[in-house]
């Protein structure tokens, strides 16, 4: 498929979500709204994890610190779309601040220190109770206007929140950052001895993949009109959005948009008839993915399938 | 509470901590894997000790092989048909593909014991030293877990399967010129990590109550172990776990019990980036 | 005589209580081909990690164009003019061979965009003989093709000191004469060239200077000739006893 084929492709894609309150009842323009929302987290996530190979899970944190910047600001009397941009800046300067002390770890080290911050994050709001109500969780200021009207609004702010990341990925895959980016998810070392200066550029990368987290945070806490911890920092939340990202195409500019629509129709078709396992059903797409798909839906390739069914650990050495 | 009460609790915990995560870090350490699954399979265990005591009066201590056994079976089966796929893939990939199967297990165990914490009441009564007052199912669990944790250091020492592992460990091409079957060993490796959880469950249904709800809790706790003591070594989980154990439970005393996590994992974070191969300096795979 | 382009003063570096180097001083000139020699484990890839940044030294200093460089990070080093290639190649595995020359264009030789980058890219590999191979993966090129992907891969960094370490390891010895010739064509660009190398034959033929190594010091500082006779570096290189044979034989003739 030419490069100009899916761009189209995803034109197409995004009037049709666009236009679903003309067309379809409010069930499926939630559901739009969610695809939307996790498309955005999906492409965020996909700047450390797709372009610098980082195997960050802190998406969650992100997140949910946007819900509670949004959700606190707008209580303190900022305009709703101030407090959105406040929750962004304030967490893209959070992740800057992290990203220097974290991303000299690798591996193992860092998923473990990028989970650990989901948790951190997540005790400190609960804890916090004076300022962020707790475990109780904390009443946002409603939008004026009848459900379809809300539901119209936040459809056009997830998916205006989905196309600037989009724009914005499109604009390092093409620039040097995103191929810097690439040769550190190669070979660091290699990347250091050519001129790339590892450490801003990851910091870069990292702050993208959080800063739109808190937007689309902010934008979920003033759509729903109600946040709490649990709900905010969920363990699922930051495995899922990498897992929709790995089954597009990790790296690509469209495998995110792919991979979490895939995925929710996936879950949405599931969910309404084995709702008892949608946890289980989750955990079989990720090993499907995992055997099947390896690069993702974009790149599927039938010799690497075979290749991984009949492998064998003795055979399997590491490049 | 007196300082003393309080190292005591600190150092009771522990034990079941190091218990808890010694199956974990060797996996980690071994096969260079992050196991998500190890939450679940400690709560398998302890549901399944539960479920021996409550549904057919079989004393934990005598449930308790058996249930380690068949979970080794779990662990060993998984990583030979699945996990030695991808075994040299990146973190990525393994991490993502052990949640994936922690996701199955998880909503299999909610659905057959529901969320409901189930625990198997002993009443073996209290012991008093002193100040120091001590429920006796607790010094049980923790002597257990010392027994079980010290069991694995003289199996890794001591068996022939203990010095293949080590071997494959400390360098996999050698072990595998000399005829080591490296795909077995992991998945011995991989099965005695989930044994090691499985009973780990096993006591700890004998001292707190278990529930699904618990599988993040007990797999963070598992994480903050291995980081503080060091990777892939059983001395290292037991100073981890001790250390994890005592200042939870200082923490808790002076802050209170809901800050006493977020110190541990506080705690985690600054050891990963001031020393990342833990306080006992045992050299982690990367 | 033109003024140095790089110098050091004392530099020593340390890894836990081992001195791997200690006190290394000397300059190399604008334009010179230098050699660094010595015994496996003298410090000659330390000595270069420590210019470059990658393991920065413990103590001393180093100045490159009258610039205090000694704590620079690598892609400083890079960017500053100070290219090397590695001992064991360091490709880029999943990229091409042009984008692997690309990289080191774009952000070693601070081009402003891609299409520049590509356009040297080109021209480091036409000069280097692997024009042909632009399109392949680099990971599929043989051991001698990766060198001079090093090669190329510096080059395009427009360094004004070159450090080669052991460019020839592992190649044969047609494919060393290429390399040879390939350093030399490097070296008249004004390059300054600073080599690792083992085989005396490529010392003795290409460099106008020899540095030796041994233990972390710097025995000898001088021409070739006069260097493979200095009793020290022959004791360096055979042992002691081996050495006062020599000299006693050489007295009986």
């Amino acid at each position: 498929m030419s490069q100009a084929t899916r761009y189209v492709l995803f034109a197409i894609w995004v009037a049709a979500l666009a236009a679903t309150p003309l067309w379809a009842d409010n069930y499926t323009v939630r559901l739009a709204i969610i695809i939307a929302m996790y498309s955005a987290l999906a492409l965020s996530w996909n700047f450390i994890g797709g372009f610098v190979g980082y195997p960050s899970f802190s998406t969650a944190a992100f997140f949910g610190l946007g819900c509670y910047a949004g959700a606190l600001t707008q209580k303190a009397g900022l305009p709703m779309v101030g407090a959105w941009v406040f929750a962004t800046l304030f967490v893209g300067a959070f992740a800057a601040v992290l990203g220097v002390i974290i991303l000299r770890l690798r591996g193992h080290y860092f998923a473990i220190a990028s989970f650990a911050i989901v948790e951190v994050v997540r005790l400190v709001i609960s804890s916090w109770g004076d300022l962020t109500g707790g475990g109780d969780g904390l009443n946002v200021p409603l939008v004026t206007g009848g459900p379809d009207a809300v539901a119209q609004t936040f459809l056009a702010v997830m998916i205006v929140i989905m196309l600037t990341v989009f724009a914005v990925t499109v604009f390092v895959d093409r620039n040097r950052l995103g191929f810097g980016l690439r040769c550190i998810k190669q070979n660091e070392n290699a990347a250091d001895m050519v001129g790339v200066d590892t450490t801003r550029y990851k910091v870069i990368a990292y702050t993208l993949s959080a800063m739109f987290c808190g937007t689309v945070g902010a934008a979920y806490a003033s759509w729903t009109g109600y946040i709490d911890p649990s709900d905010s920092f969920s363990v699922l939340m930051t495995v899922k959005v990498p897992v929709m990202c790995l089954l597009g195409g990790a790296g690509t500019v469209f495998g995110p948009i792919v991979g979490t629509t895939a995925f929710l129709l996936l879950e949405e078709f599931f969910w309404a008839r084995f709702l008892e396992y949608n946890r289980a059903i989750l955990g079989a797409v990720i090993v499907i993915l995992i055997f099947f798909l390896p690069g993702g839906l974009l790149r599927i390739s039938y010799r690497d399938m075979v290749k991984r069914l009949t492998g064998r650990v003795s055979q399997g050495a590491a490049p | 509470m007196t300082i003393l009460q309080t190292l005591v609790n600190g150092i009771v915990l522990g034990a079941l901590y190091a218990c808890l995560a010694v199956g974990f870090s060797l996996v980690w350490g071994v096969l260079n894997i992050i196991n998500m699954l190890h939450g679940s399979l400690i709560i398998l265990g302890g549901y399944l000790t539960f479920f021996a005591w409550h549904s057919y009066g079989i004393h934990p201590l005598l449930a308790l092989p058996f249930v380690a056994i068949f979970i080794f079976c779990i662990g060993y089966v998984l990583q030979l048909t699945l996990i030695n796929r991808v075994v040299n893939e990146p973190v990525l990939t393994t991490l993502t593909l052990t949640f994936g199967l922690d996701l199955i297990l998880y909503n299999i165990m909610n659905v057959y014991y529901t969320a409901t914490p189930v625990r198997v009441t002993l009443d073996l009564g209290i012991v008093q030293i002193g100040n120091i007052v001590m429920p006796v199912d607790r010094l049980l669990g923790m002597a257990l877990a010392l027994i079980l944790t010290g069991l694995l250091y003289v199996v890794m020492r001591g068996s022939r399967i203990g010095r293949a592992i080590v071997a494959v460990r400390m360098d996999r091409t050698a072990a595998e010129l000399m005829g080591v079957r490296v795909d077995r060993i992991y998945a011995v490796t991989f099965g005695i990590g989930a044994l090691m959880a499985g009973a780990a469950g096993a006591v700890f249904s004998m001292v707190y109550p278990v529930t699904t709800n618990l599988t993040g809790a007990f797999l963070g706790k598992a994480f903050v172990v291995c980081v503080i003591g060091g990777l892939g070594s059983v001395p290292g989980a037991l100073v981890g776990g001790l250390v994890l154990g005592i200042i939870e439970s200082f923490a808790g005393q002076f802050f209170g019990p809901q800050h006493a996590l977020t110190v541990g994992f506080l705690l985690m974070l600054f050891l990963l980036v001031v020393k990342p191969t833990g306080l006992t300096g045992i050299k982690g795979y990367e | 005589m033109s003024e140095p382009i790089l110098v050091l003063e004392d530099v020593s570096r340390n890894f836990g209580g081992i001195l791997a180097l200690s006190e290394i001083s000397f300059s190399l000139k604008e334009g010179e081909i230098v050699a660094l020699i010595g015994p496996n484990g003298a410090g000659k890839t330390t000595l270069v990690n420590a210019i470059t940044g990658v393991h920065p030294a413990s103590s001393g200093r180093i100045r490159f164009l009258g610039v205090d460089v000694t704590g620079q990070r690598p892609f400083q080093a890079a960017r500053r003019g100070l290219a090397r290639t590695f001992q064991i190649v360091q490709p880029f595995p999943q990229m091409t061979v042009l984008e692997n020359v690309a990289a080191g264009a774009l952000f070693g030789g601070a081009h402003a965009n891609m299409h520049d980058a590509m356009a040297t890219a080109r021209e480091k590999l036409e000069f280097t003989g692997l024009a042909q191979f632009a399109d392949r993966s680099a990971s599929a090129l043989t051991l001698a093709g990766r060198k001079r992907l090093e090669l190329a891969k510096s080059l395009a960094m427009k360094p004004k000191i070159l450090m080669l370490d052991e460019v020839n390891a592992g190649l044969n010895a047609s494919e060393i004469d290429g390399a040879l010739a390939l350093i030399r064509r490097i070296a008249d660009q004004g390059v300054t060239i600073f080599i690792i190398e083992h085989l005396m034959k490529v010392v003795l033929s290409l460099a106008q200077r020899v540095l030796v190594l041994h233990h972390g010091s710097l025995i000898a500082d001088g021409n070739p000739t006069d260097i493979v006779n200095d009793p020290r570096v022959i004791e360096a290189y055979l042992g002691e006893k081996f050495a006062r044979r020599i000299k006693e034989s050489a007295g009986n003739v």
